[in-house]
């Protein structure tokens, strides 16, 4: 018997209602105490094609997907044949029992419970798109988890929908609920248990961007819908009346980045989000931001590309295209969340660089952290404290001329020179695109050129010194182990699946620390020198097919990593495929 | 008040001595200074172009962004501080060219501000080639054998993608041209007025005397601004006689209207420090 400790998965056609299915277990289980990770796969397209979502339960923070599945819920036949394998011994099949299966379709272990999804629905008079919640309600069951909290969640989710629709989903759960209480005997060897403590937040890395930009003040945002940053459209335009944010669906990317430049220019804090077509679109608009030393925020959510690539898929591919876009040299912070609070956390931090350094800031994520589902304890609002840079003191500018331009790009030490806004008085200046001198009047003047690039370039230097290095740490966030016997170095999502493969690489003995890299630009050269120098061996884990991390490495430390464990199939690093890798690395070199 | 003298920056526009974007400038500041708008308040964006260059000669804020993209950054700047006056000037290659996506869909926005096009018919700061308002068979450096296209119509596209003012005037006219300027920045909601720009480097057909001896005023003729389809037709003459003037005006409710989100106040002055996120957070619990 397992307790507390499961992955629960359901199948189906696109467009099934799979996804509001799983958010409610997950959400159910994040009411009962416990902890969740979810992580969805669907195609590129609306009906028809098979989507899934999978649920990893346990009593303990988790922090990525595991391979093994314990129930699954099959909403077709098709998603039996496809996800068979992944089911463990004792595991259990919830279907409709007009699929006949054959024995030999399925391993001895593998318990079967048909469910005459259809009667169920006549019987109780509701659609039959509520075959779901029937499903749903026959899992809860199974687990023996506590129905109430189930039917609280339905309430909540369909709360705007009305009464009707609140009692007919409820209804159909808990006929799928007693259907198995009457039917089967209670033995199913996984099960879930109320625990510790409720009130954390379900939610994915995207939602967590979007708060970290409400909280920061983020009050204009421009976007053209691309997956996997499309939901933080839709999240900005769901808030944008009750937080007085003017969200707006652009004709193109190409628009989207230019306005937030505008609306950056004007004074206000300004994001756009696009996957990698669009920033390809969005890289004349990037630059600008540079040159103009305007802020901006830019959330780049990764998937697999050349080209349109895997819609709905992930990858960690643009890490050199974020860090190289757009003509010319100027400041290009680029940061990268590993986890849902870093997503919350970094976001703000993104919008205080923007607006203190005068510059565009990409935040990349990837479609691994912007889709996937965790439980995560309520975040610090208070944590980040707005910074809005510096601005032109009033009293000085009362006192400039009338007849000349403000010096909005004046040579400082730091490389900031003070803002106005339209509508300032006297701080009138023209931002150009153009090269400019202090006063933003094109000049092509040698020394003009010189100092202006210096000064821009002088503002990278200034944040390089403002950030601390990363550290290193051992498994579950412990001090670093001194003589570890591997060194992982990863950015992103990956961390997730890096720190439940730690875990299983302690327990074999196997002494490993993880340095993650935060700041892709400015690039904490000095700390991974140092732990490249230092390490008995190291090794990259990336989502991309080159290791271009591990080039960046490369090109700012000039030393290489013993190893690239490396994934370029769309899906996401297992922990055990890390866990495999690794051992492999320190017993075989 | 307002004076020409609080709007004159030290530089002089580099443009080539004739060029017709000297009368669009003068134009354009007198049109300031009638409305009595002070320049802290006013918002000059323009992308690319000789034409583009009009935010260094004018003492206002401006924005010089990149070759067609300038709409976009205007439209975000009057939604971000709607107490602002907000010009975007630029060329007929920026606009009607490469900006021409951005055109269509501000023309249906109806975001209140006022957009300038200076139209020369021809690329001036890249030396003459061929623009999307060149006549069929006018040869370029880009067309040496003559265009094979046909010219856009700026004044019938505006009018189709749902402007709420669309007008027309003449550079070498500057009176009629600050007048026109003026309406534009009166009327709530999107005013485009296409200008016709004398090129004297690059293109020798369509000159001031061109224009000149074509030219008539759809006001002085008793145009009826008010009819769609009435000033379709007028957007169709070209040849002996071409119409300058307001085609088309319509009120209805600009974008800022339909936004309660800045109905109070201007989103650069709403405070950003004390927003609470806690009722957001529990929506996830
Ligand atoms: C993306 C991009 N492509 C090309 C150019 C080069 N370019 C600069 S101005 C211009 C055309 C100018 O014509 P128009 O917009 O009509 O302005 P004018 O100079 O006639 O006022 C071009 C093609 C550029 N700056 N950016
Ligand atoms: S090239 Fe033509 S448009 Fe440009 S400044 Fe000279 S005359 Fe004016
Ligand atoms: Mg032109």
């Amino acid at each position: 018997m397992a307790i507390n400790r499961l992955t629960w998965k359901i199948g189906g056609k696109a467009g099934e209602g799979i996804m509001a299915t799983g958010m409610i277990f997950s959400q159910s289980c994040s009411r009962g105490g416990l902890h969740v990770y979810d992580i969805s796969e669907y195609p590129s397209l609306i009906k028809g094609g098979h989507n899934n979502l999978q649920v990893r339960v346990e009593d303990r923070e988790i922090f990525s997907q595991v391979k093994g599945v314990n129930i699954l819920i099959a909403l077709n036949k098709e998603t039996i044949l496809l996800h068979k394998g992944e089911l463990v011994n004792g595991a259990g099949i919830i279907y409709d029992s007009s699929e006949v299966i054959e024995p030999k379709e399925i391993n001895d272990n593998i318990r079967l419970y048909p469910i005459p999804f259809n009667n169920i629905i006549k019987e109780i008079g509701v659609q039959g798109i509520m075959k779901n919640n029937v499903a749903l309600g026959a899992s809860i069951a199974l687990i023996d988890y506590d129905f109430g909290i189930v039917g609280e969640v339905i309430k909540d989710n369909f709360k705007r929908k009305g009464d009707k629709i609140i009692d007919e989903n409820t209804r159909a759960a808990k006929a799928g609920y007693d259907y198995i209480k009457n039917n089967f005997k209670n033995d199913f060897e996984y099960k879930l248990e109320k625990t510790g403590k409720p009130g954390r937040m379900v939610l994915t890395g995207n939602d967590a961007i979007c708060m970290g930009a409400i909280n920061a003040g983020c009050k204009f945002y421009a976007a053209y819908p691309m997956t996997p940053a499309s939901s933080i459209l839709h999240f900005m335009a769901a808030q944008e009346r009750r937080f007085n944010i003017v969200v707006k669906h652009t004709e193109d990317e190409i628009s989207a980045i230019n306005m937030a430049i505008g609306a950056g220019f004007t004074g206000v804090r300004a994001m756009t989000g696009t996957s990698g077509g669009g920033f390809c679109l969005m890289t004349e608009g990037y630059g600008l931001a540079g040159m103009l030393e305007v802020p901006v925020v830019i959330i780049l959510s990764m998937r697999p590309g050349p080209s349109t690539g895997l819609p709905t898929w992930s990858e960690q591919g643009d890490l050199k295209f974020a860090l190289n876009a757009s003509q010319g040299d100027f400041p290009r912070p680029v940061l990268v969340p590993g986890d849902i609070e870093e997503s919350f956390y970094l976001t703000q931090v993104a919008f205080n660089i923007a607006e203190k350094y005068q510059t565009p800031v990409i935040v990349l994520s990837d479609k691994n952290l912007a889709e996937n589902h965790k439980s995560t304890d309520k975040f610090d609002p208070k944590k980040v404290t707005i910074d809005r840079g510096s601005y032109a003191d009033p009293a000085d500018l009362a006192a400039s001329l009338d007849t000349t331009f403000f010096k909005r790009y004046k040579y400082t030490e730091n490389g900031i020179s003070p803002r106005t806004i339209p509508g300032m008085k006297k701080g009138i200046y023209t931002a150009s695109s153009d090269e400019h001198d202090e006063e933003g009047s094109i000049s092509e003047d040698i020394d003009v050129r010189i100092k202006m690039m210096q000064k821009r370039a002088r503002k990278m230097d200034t944040l390089a010194k403002e950030l601390k290095q990363p550290e290193l740490v051992g498994s579950q966030d412990t001090d670093a182990n001194a003589d570890a016997d591997i060194t992982i170095i990863a950015a992103g999502s990956t961390k997730g699946p890096i720190k439940e493969a730690m875990i299983l690489l302690e327990k074999e003995g196997i002494k490993v620390n993880f340095l993650q890299i935060v700041y892709l630009n400015p690039f904490p050269s000095e700390k991974v020198a140092e732990v490249l120098g230092s390490a008995k061996k190291t090794a990259v884990v990336e989502n991309n097919f080159s290791g271009q991390l591990a080039d960046i490495i490369k090109e700012k430390t000039g030393k290489d990593v013993d190893k690239r464990v490396l994934k370029y199939d769309g899906r996401p690093f297992y922990p055990e495929e890390i866990f495999t890798a690794i051992k492999e690395v320190v017993t075989h070199g | 008040m307002v004076k020409m003298t609080d709007l004159n920056v030290i530089d002089r526009p580099n443009w080539c001595p004739g060029c017709g974007n000297f009368g669009i400038l003068i134009a354009l500041k007198g049109a300031i200074v009638e409305l009595n708008i002070e320049p802290e308040n006013v918002a000059m964006i323009s992308g690319i172009g000789c034409s583009g260059k009009v935010p260094h000669w004018i003492r206002t804020y401006g924005l010089h962004g990149i070759h067609g993209r300038a709409l976009p950054v205007a439209t975000a700047v009057k939604l971000s501080n709607n107490g602002l006056t907000v010009f975007t000037v630029g060329g007929d290659g920026d606009g009607y060219g490469i900006g021409m996506c951005h055109f269509i869909h501000t023309m249906r926005r109806n975001i209140d501000m006022t957009y300038i096009v200076h139209n020369n018919m021809i690329y001036g700061l890249t030396t003459g080639q061929t623009s999307p308002t060149s006549e069929k068979g006018v040869r370029t450096k880009s067309t040496p054998s003559g265009v094979i296209e046909v010219p856009v119509n700026p004044i019938a596209l505006a009018i189709s993608a749902g402007a709420t003012f669309v007008a027309r005037s003449f550079g070498g006219d500057v009176k009629h041209l600050q007048k026109t300027i003026v309406a534009a920045v009166k009327h709530r909601g999107l005013s485009f007025v296409d200008v016709f720009q004398p090129c004297v480097s690059f293109n020798n057909v369509n000159t001031y005397d061109w224009y000149k001896q074509r030219v008539y005023d759809l006001q002085a003729a008793g145009h009826d601004t008010t009819d769609k389809i009435k000033a379709f037709t007028k957007s169709q003459e070209w040849g002996e006689h071409i119409p300058i003037g307001i085609f088309y005006e319509v009120l209805s409710p600009t974008y800022e209207d339909e936004l309660p989100q800045i109905k109070d106040t201007p989103l650069v002055k709403q405070l950003i420090d004390n927003i609470d996120i806690s009722g957001l957070m529990d929506d996830f619990t």
